[in-house]
């Protein structure tokens, strides 16, 4: 099972999430280069987060643009897992790979906080080691992670179950009180129609390594990594 | 009209801000009279700042070496063993003038500066700390703004880097009102093999700037620094620099791998006087001259004279002293990271540092003159406002009727009120190596793949040093190892930042030379060497005066296994509070004195430095040996302070009770040294009170943590606390943003 991080100028969380494949989960991981159009052999590509381009212009506005990024269109379409975190979100929803957008925080500031998100839809790739309802602590760090979409497009969403994570307090609830930077219906991170494209803009690769004392983000590596077992196990 | 004619109408060197004698010395150096560029260079190099003309005789006091040193001052950072073929190196640095007129970028900067310091010595930058100095937010929205830029512009450029900003400090004093200080540090891990110097060997080698274009901004910053901050220098705009993090990172991804390589003989960031000071330092290491070309230099300005070339701030730029016939080799890793890495001069062996244009030479001077600023050792005076001070006597104000009022308006006071509303502004996980996280007493970085972490504190204390600055400078460095040694750290080495007024007025210099005695009477008593560090004087307004003397202090510590790391709040009900350490009637100098009676007056509390140091051996002692469950170090606010936040982070009750004919605000919010409120279950607070009782040092259990909601603190029969953790924590969560919205 390999696992590609994607690496663009500025990319801050690339190490961090390579960490987690390769000393968390113990499987192989390498760096995809932004000019790059070859991804070899990956079966899982990780959009990691930080400031691609220095948020020039818009967070990921540059980024998308990157040759890695047509390869990484082509590899969804044939159905290949790929997780955008924080700006790989960012990234995923300026190429169109995922829709909606990410705006300025309500707050108009910087968040760096742990999180607690519910459970939406455990019936994904990337959440199946989760139960629908569960309450998880995870990091946020950004400032761009306000989630819009138009009406209509988050009616579909919310209808076809594209809602993977929702912002929270400990006890699950999710209300205005809970959202900490005005994303509609308290959204946190999505899935496009097909189920193996997600953003989320907490970071699970920042709750998977227990000596940090947050652990809740690795069923999301977990998940994946089972989902590519059982179809790596078809495909043999 | 002849350049000497203008000179001797004008006085130019008074205006580069050289003194008439200096003048005469450096014409004496060069056995002729200088031109425009040649002056330029000398009044960047002798200034305070980069000359440490008046801090440079001082620091003879300080103790430098030690078994867990690999690298004092003088090279752009200290580095520190830690065990395993592996180092850490750290520094601060101050940018409080650039964040005195534009906060955002100042304070932006800076940042950026301290990290291409970590970044020349070979390392990868793991975290930044901050300690932040203002007036009372409460007093003026000109405060506020340049609260919320400060951090801003820390968070912005920190957080782009994806260097975590993990801990630090932010203190209130009318003081700091005409001028804040930002200080700045950085800590930066490699492998001992990894070490780069900022040298410049080998002539005929390359020198090349890497990074950003150079332009007009930050012009003659270095000087900047080295003045009082008056209405005519709010016009030094020009002075300001501008940052830009993006580059910064590129930069910090193409040094490194090209450090990789065998390509660099020696590494310097470029900060205060760019190009000249980075060139001049690492050849006068070497004992080499350079040549440098202002022609070859990229710029993104037009018709830049040579002098502006040599002195511009402009940021993200650094020197790299490269092998002759490998600068192709540079260039390329460069250009991958779309930067470039371009010749401009070359290292030679005559000494001699040469500015051409065009192949022309526009300055002549021996590298050596342009290092040796003159160095002043001054007539210090004590201030007059100690006599009155040290007269102050607790009997002088009366003892408040409700302490449980005086407890929660301390918890939501300026200096320790939580802070959340700064640090979550800051990304201080990213790196994935943050254990502790900011608003603790240290914060604790892990080390990947090693059982072992590092301890990193920033603490001052302008109060303190204003009324006694010897003992005041001593108890800074005290504090920071007790907030160490309470993480499970053992204090490993400092850095400091000497923040003070104008040292040519008596009263300041002696401020300046007791705080560094005190400092290194500390730092020796605690075996925690100097390695480095940041002298910013002429902190003063002709408004405000100068500021207090703040001397801050960036310490160092090794967790030497994970298991080890402690934290402030209590952890189970049942368990016992041990309080060790002595209380004494000690009010002078407090948090309490200052926020509930308004008196900034009294002396500091007594410090015994060999006490100090065997308490701390003791508390290190302990916890290492499992048996301490929280810590906390007594600090501003004294013991009911601690206790609360203990209570409050760990949402538990205490009761505790004294039997000390003492005051009862003296027992609560007395702040007398060298005290530690620990937790541990009943075996092990006993078998700390018999070691403790071995080693001689006072120690006692006053009480239990119950699941309760409430703090009770009684002394002799007498309830003098009783009051409700959800109070105590409404009062020390909302402290900030209440300040923040305050109009006085």
């Amino acid at each position: 099972m390999n696992w590609g991080v994607l690496l663009f100028p500025g990319s801050n969380c690339a190490e961090d999430c390579f960490h987690v494949i390769d000393k968390v989960l113990g499987k192989p991981v390498s760096y995809l280069w932004h000019k790059d159009t070859e991804l070899g052999d990956v079966d899982a590509i990780i959009i990691p987060g930080g400031f691609s381009y220095g948020d020039h212009l818009r967070p990921g506005a540059i980024a998308h643009l990157s040759p890695v990024m047509t390869s990484v269109k082509a590899f969804a379409e044939k159905g290949g897992l790929v997780i955008g975190i924080c700006n790989g979100f960012q990234i995923l929803t300026e190429s169109r790979m995922l829709p909606g957008s990410l705006i300025q925080n309500k707050g108009i500031k910087f968040l760096c906080q742990d999180q607690s998100l519910r459970i939406e839809n455990a019936d994904t790739p990337f959440t199946s080691e989760y139960s629908k309802g569960d309450v998880v602590v995870l990091p946020i760090a950004h400032n761009e992670g306000n989630y819009y979409a138009k009406p209509e497009t988050i009616v579909e969403m919310e209808g076809n179950n594209q809602i993977l994570f929702r912002y929270c307090n400990v006890e699950g609830e999710v209300s205005n009180a809970t959202n900490p930077n005005g994303s509609i219906n308290n959204i946190a991170g999505i899935v496009n129609r097909t189920g193996n494209v997600v953003g989320m803009m907490p970071h699970p690769e920042r709750s998977s390594d227990a000596v940090l004392g947050l652990s809740d983000g690795k069923g999301v590596f977990v998940s994946m990594l089972k989902y590519l077992e059982v179809k790596h196990g078809k495909d043999q | 009209m002849s350049a000497k004619q203008s000179r001797v109408e004008e006085k130019l060197w008074i205006k580069a801000g050289l003194t008439d004698s200096e003048y005469e010395l450096l014409t004496s150096h060069m056995k002729r009279e200088p031109n425009t560029v040649e002056l330029a260079l000398y009044a960047q190099m002798w200034s305070e700042h980069c000359g440490y003309t008046h801090t440079r005789p001082l620091f003879k006091h300080f103790l430098t070496t030690g078994p867990r040193i690999v690298q004092g001052p003088g090279e752009n950072a200290g580095i520190v063993d830690i065990d395993d073929d592996e180092v850490i190196t750290f520094k601060l640095e101050s940018h409080n003038h650039p964040s005195a007129i534009a906060p955002f970028q100042g304070a932006a900067t800076g940042v950026g500066g301290i990290v291409r310091d970590i970044l020349a010595m070979g390392a990868y930058p793991i975290a930044s700390l901050n300690s932040l100095h203002f007036g009372h937010p409460g007093d003026a929205g000109h405060t506020r703004y340049l609260i919320s830029e400060v951090v801003h512009g820390i968070g912005e450029y920190g957080n782009c880097l994806g260097v975590p900003t993990v801990g630090g400090e932010l203190r209130f004093a009318n003081a700091y009102k005409g001028n804040p200080l930002v200080n700045a540090m950085c800590v930066g891990y490699m492998k001992k093999s990894q070490i780069k110097k900022a040298i410049a060997t080998g002539v005929g080698n390359s020198l090349m700037i890497v990074g950003n274009l150079t332009g007009r901004d930050g012009m003659g910053g270095a000087s900047f620094a080295s003045k009082d901050l008056d209405e005519e220098n709010e016009e030094d705009r020009g002075a300001i620099q501008v940052g830009d993090p993006f580059m910064e990172k590129l930069l910090i991804e193409a040094c490194l791998e090209v450090f990789e390589e065998d390509y660099v003989v020696g590494v310097q960031d470029m900060g205060a006087a760019g190009i000249l000071s980075s060139s001049v330092e690492t050849a006068s290491k070497a004992g080499n001259g350079v040549e440098i070309d202002v022609a070859l230099v990229p710029k993104r300005e037009e018709a830049m004279r040579p002098e502006e070339v040599m002195i511009s701030e402009s940021q993200e730029r650094m020197l790299l002293i490269v092998k002759k016939g490998k600068e192709e080799r540079v260039n390329k890793i460069f250009h991958k990271w779309d930067l470039h890495a371009v010749v401009i001069g070359q290292v030679t062996d005559d000494g001699i540092y040469r500015v051409l244009e065009d192949g022309k030479p526009v300055a002549e001077v021996p590298v050596w003159s342009l290092m040796e600023a003159p160095t002043y050792i001054l007539e210090g005076k004590e201030p007059a406002h100690l006599e009155k001070t040290r007269r102050f006597k607790n009997d002088d104000i009366e003892i408040p009727t409700d302490l449980n009022q005086v407890l929660l308006e301390l918890l939501g006071s300026p200096d320790i009120c939580s802070k959340e509303w700064v640090y979550r502004q800051y990304d201080h996980r990213v790196q994935m190596n943050t254990i502790v996280k900011p608003g603790s007493d240290a914060a604790i970085i892990r080390i990947k793949g090693r059982d072992k972490a590092i301890g990193m504190t920033m603490d001052s204390n302008g109060r303190y040093c204003y009324l006694n600055p010897r003992r005041g400078a001593q108890s800074i460095v005290a504090e920071s190892a007790r907030n160490q040694v309470v993480s499970g750290a053992e204090p490993i080495a400092i850095t400091d930042g000497l923040n003070f007024g104008n040292p040519e007025h008596p009263e300041v210099y002696y401020q300046l030379e007791q705080s560094i005695i005190g400092l290194s009477e500390a730092c020796r008593a605690l075996d925690t060497p100097v390695i480095g560090g940041n002298a910013s004087l002429y902190n003063q307004t002709p408004e405000f005066g100068a500021i207090y003397p703040t001397p801050i202090i960036g310490m160092v510590g090794l967790v030497k296994s994970l298991e080890h790391i402690t934290t402030m709040e209590f952890k189970n009900e049942g368990d016992f509070i041990v309080l060790v350490g002595e209380t004494k009637d000690e009010l002078g100098a407090s948090e309490y004195l200052d926020q509930i009676h308004d008196m900034i007056t009294g002396d500091v509390p007594e410090l015994d430095l060999e006490l100090e140091q065997k308490t701390q051996a003791f508390i290190l002692e302990i916890i290492r040996k499992c048996l301490v469950k929280s810590a906390h170090d007594l600090g501003d606010g004294g013991m009911a302070v601690a206790l609360a936040e203990s209570c409050l982070s760990g949402g538990l009750g205490a009761e505790v009770s004294f039997d000390l004919e003492l005051r009862s605000d003296s027992l609560l919010f007395g702040e007398s040294q060298t005290r530690f409120m620990l937790s541990a279950d009943l075996e092990a607070a006993d078998k700390i009170i018999d070691l403790a009782a071995e080693q001689g040092i006072e120690a006692a259990t006053i009480g239990r943590i119950n699941s309760g909601n409430q703090l009770i603190i009684n002394n002799l029969d007498e309830t003098l606390v009783d009051v409700s953790i959800t109070d105590c924590d409404y009062a020390f969560k909302t402290g900030f943003d209440k300040m923040m919205k305050t109009n006085k």
